[in-house]
């Protein structure tokens, strides 16, 4: 987790500042976009377990971040489980999902170009299936009671929220650290770089893959579940749409892939430009989305390791071996 | 019921024409490049607002627009692959599928904001005149749709099939590097297999447009189905594309009949679970994942 290099420090310090520069400036527009911008790093981060560290690239982690968000809220609006409970709830579902999907794609051996196009499907039916059933409020979605409280989860002061979302990012990233540095990570990294050597040396790839998902679909489902408990108000374009997916993994690649920095980084960065861009363009709808694009194909042209990789090579500070933070 | 379905199967199959017909441009590029082309729905949205702004302004029947849509949407698809796909993928498997899904993003939401999300369509009243056949009142224009998508697929076979350009197609979707040393230009042959498949994707606009309607999001609802009807019909395989076109327009035909309206395309993505699982070799494909 610690920077590899001057310009790595620089990359991360000023990620620092910006995020506690947000107590002082006491702006709730910027505030409420920071939320957005952390629920979204927490998704990219979800994505960099499989898609950054595995190499098994997702196009729909809106799977798993709908279905935490989805379980939390059935739960609670309708059979008046506890909040905390039904937050749990949330992690658990997205975990399964993660799971199910991987253990089903992976059993039948697909990666690649196979995979991203599985999950993506995934995506869509239940999508689907979420705007048609009467339990997930169909079309209309699902609305939790206004009842802020720490029991149920809901905090009317914009600023403690913010905390909560920044503790969790610290949390699911110094768990990302761990993970990459346990022997799960080292196997996990084994299996992207050469998936039948890893298998020759004994290494149980399909389980390997399988918790991956499992580990990042509880990472999407917890991102679910926060947006749920911010906004109280889920249906299934916002949280099973395609948007959510593509952000998952445009941040990790312009931040980063399989580093634990980059999607944090990557997420922030392209959030402050979109909404740059908003001000400048008067709130055109649509071309942020544009901005992410072309900067996702200049980052896989010219930025092959992304933004941490490319920090990394300026001002290298003195050590053995030369690793990404 | 029962009455209902004869009707509901060929209603099926008129779609099923269009899915195939987008999907034979895909299943090409993926046959011979071996890249999923992301933005294929992307293109297909951009033909039909081509075809409805040559109707709209210009008071040209979309019919009469398949000679001009064609060879532009032909050029656009060989620009795309040769200076833009290419160069900014650097090779890779996964970049060209991140790139073209980049492109989609850039089209889809170009297209909102020039054109806002606005749901449009073209009057062309002999469009909706009904033919009957079998007992089904089927529209006039999904039955043209469906047998020029029925001409269009055996055509693209004769021209894969017999002329030097079709061959020097194949060639490189065998092997690459043979193709090259022989004197085959790989680079401008992967850009012309673009450049046919986006050709498809017009035609299939250009014969949907009068019985269907343009919104920026409809390329992102029909690159799904095109996934689908590819990976079923064995990916690369161009009689393969046709079959599963045809059988999906049925599969969700039958699932709006039984299960409602909004879940017709439920059977579609199953099928394309299904298939990507159990057999991701597809009906006709030759190889495996």
């Amino acid at each position: 987790m610690k920077p590899q290099s001057m310009g790595q420090a620089v990359l991360i310090g000023l990620a620092l500042i910006y995020l506690a520069s947000l107590y002082f400036m006491s702006s709730p527009v910027w505030m409420g976009f920071t939320i957005n911008a952390l629920i979204v790093a927490v998704v990219a981060l979800a994505w960099n377990i499989t898609g950054g560290f595995g190499g098994m690239a997702s196009f729909g982690h809106a799977a798993m971040y709908g279905t935490g968000a989805y379980a939390s809220a059935i739960l609670q609006v309708q059979y008046g489980i506890n909040p905390w409970i039904a937050f749990g709830a949330g992690i658990v579902a997205g975990a399964a999902m993660g799971a199910f999907i991987g253990a089903l794609a992976f059993r039948y051996g697909l990666k690649g170009s196979y995979f991203a196009l599985v999950t993506l499907a995934f995506a869509e039916v239940l999508r689907i299936c979420a705007s048609s059933f009467a339990i997930t409020g169909g079309g209309s979605g699902l609305q939790l009671r206004l009842e802020p409280g720490l029991s149920t989860l809901q905090f009317n002061d914009r600023s403690v929220v913010y905390t909560i979302l920044l503790v969790i990012v610290a949390l699911v990233m110094a768990l990302t650290a761990w993970l990459k540095y346990s022997r799960f990570g080292a196997y996990l990294i084994a299996v992207r770089e050469n998936e039948d050597a890893a298998r020759a040396l004994g290494i149980d790839t399909y389980r390997i893959k399988v918790k991956a998902m499992a580990i990042s679909g509880a990472f999407a489902g917890l991102a679910g579940v926060l947006y749920l408990q911010v906004w109280l108000f889920i249906d299934s374009a916002v949280v099973y749409g395609s948007a959510i997916s593509i952000e998952a993994l445009i941040g990790p690649i312009i931040g980063g892939a399989g580093t634990v920095w980059g999607p944090l980084i990557g997420t922030l960065g392209l959030h402050l430009l979109g909404e740059g861009a908003k001000h400048l363009l008067h709130n055109a709808p649509g071309l942020n989305f544009v901005l992410y694009a072309v900067v996702l194909i200049c980052a896989l042209r010219f930025l092959p390791q992304g933004l941490m990789g490319l920090a990394a090579r300026i001002g290298t500070f003195r050590k053995k071996e030369d690793d990404n933070a | 019921m029962t009455s209902l379905i004869l009707p509901a199967v060929l209603s099926g199959l008129t779609m099923g024409a269009i899915y195939a017909l987008v999907a034979l441009g895909l299943t090409l590029i993926y046959g011979v490049l071996h890249i999923i082309n992301f933005a294929h729905g992307s293109l297909l949205m951009l033909a039909l607002y081509a075809a409805y702004f040559l109707s709209f302004h210009g008071g040209l029947d979309p019919y009469l627009a398949i000679p001009i849509l064609l060879p532009v949407f032909f050029c656009l698809g060989y620009v795309l692959q040769r200076w833009v796909i290419a160069p900014m993928s650097s090779g890779s498997e996964q970049n060209v599928l991140l790139v073209t899904l980049a492109l989609s993003m850039i089209i889809d939401n170009l297209a909102l904001y020039f054109w806002t999300s606005n749901t449009r369509s073209v009057d062309i009243p002999y469009a909706y005149n009904t033919v009957e056949f079998l007992g089904a009142y089927l529209p006039l224009g999904r039955v043209i749709a469906f047998l020029a998508a029925l001409a269009a697929a055996p055509l693209l076979w004769l021209f894969m099939t017999r002329t030097r350009t079709g061959s020097a197609i194949r060639a490189v979707a065998i092997e690459k590097r043979g193709a090259e040393i022989v004197g085959i230009d790989v680079n401008h042959t992967y850009a012309v297999c673009f450049g046919i498949g986006a050709a498809c994707v017009a035609l299939a606009a250009c014969l949907l447009l009068p019985t269907f309607y343009v919104t920026p999001q409809v390329g992102y609802t029909f690159v799904l189905v095109a996934f689908t009807t590819v990976v079923l019909g064995g990916m690369g395989s161009l009689p393969g594309a046709l079959i599963a076109g045809l059988l999906l327009g049925v599969i969700e035909s039958l699932c709006g009949l039984f299960l409602g309206e909004s879940l017709g395309q439920i059977g579609i993505f199953t099928a394309f679970i299904l298939i990507l699982l159990f057999k991701p070799s597809g009906l006709l494909g030759r190889r495996a994942a």
